[in-house]
């Protein structure tokens, strides 16, 4: 009798605990689109949900990572492909157009004065607000590859990861929210 | 609480986020709440229209209690305590 009762005990504190490690008050956040609008929402959303008491982890893939070079970083000895996509692809988050509305960057001027004007931060507050608050920024690996991106051309964050999908997928599952932009 | 009652509340902190829009009210209500103690009244102070919506939802999550808001003329005033 009483070794039924431990052992129904036991089996109870097991699922107690993964149930506990289950879900986080936690936000992960799949930022794919690398276009202005797009990555000024997923910064809102992230700085917002740390106000919210809740642990935020960015996975950046994609056209996303050119957002988070640093203009005035520069790397020797990459292949010519890679060069070409450098030259192509904007240069930093300040060089990011938006989605729609673009027309050759007069569209974009005109929002960031806009934003300006109500007062909304631009994205290099947000992005030194989040650096603040403890906002995980991950990068995918894969991703820089593709766009022959380094690891010593990417801003200087204090929460900058880089890493693979597994990395994602394990943040992901134990938090309760997740979204992809 | 009513107006009358929020208005001869004592506050403990005024936080003026006027100037800043979403989610820079929340940010400072954040902030501000680690100065004060469990119990305390904290007030803020913004000209955006979403954080009437926002700091309430804000408390609810966070578990402060809030009080009220009073509408000025192109702010308001929303009251709130410590849990």
């Amino acid at each position: 009798m009483n070794e039924d009762f431990e052992k129904q005990f036991f089996e109870l504190q097991k699922k107690v605990n993964k149930l506990e490690k289950g879900t986080k008050d936690q936000l992960s956040m799949v930022v794919f689109s690398g276009d202005l609008d797009k990555i000024l929402a997923a910064m809102i959303i992230a700085t917002g949900a740390t106000a919210m008491d809740m642990k935020v982890k960015l996975f950046f893939t994609f056209w996303a990572t050119a957002s988070l070079r640093d203009p005035k970083k520069k790397v020797a000895g990459k292949d010519f492909m890679s060069k070409m996509f450098g030259m192509m692809l904007p240069k930093g988050r300040n060089k990011i157009k938006l989605s729609k509305m673009n027309m050759c960057g007069m569209g974009t001027a005109m929002i960031k004065g806009i934003m300006k004007k109500n007062k909304v931060a631009s994205l290099d507050e947000m992005f030194a607000t989040a650096g603040e608050l403890g906002v995980e920024i991950n990068i995918c690996e894969m991703s820089m590859n593709l766009m022959g991106f380094k690891r010593e051309e990417m801003i200087d964050y204090p929460h900058l990861n880089v890493c693979g999908v597994a990395t994602f997928l394990a943040d992901a599952s134990e938090s309760k929210v997740q979204l992809f932009i | 609480m009513t107006t009358e009652e929020l208005k001869n509340i004592n506050v403990n902190k005024v936080v003026d986020a006027r100037g800043t829009a979403c989610p820079g009210p929340l940010l400072a209500a954040k902030k501000a709440i680690g100065d004060i103690e469990s119990g305390e009244i904290m007030e803020v102070l913004s000209s955006d229209e979403g954080t009437k919506h926002d700091i309430p939802r804000w408390c609810e999550k966070m578990e402060h209690e809030f009080l009220g808001v009073i509408e000025e003329d192109s702010y308001s005033r929303l009251f709130l305590q410590k849990a």
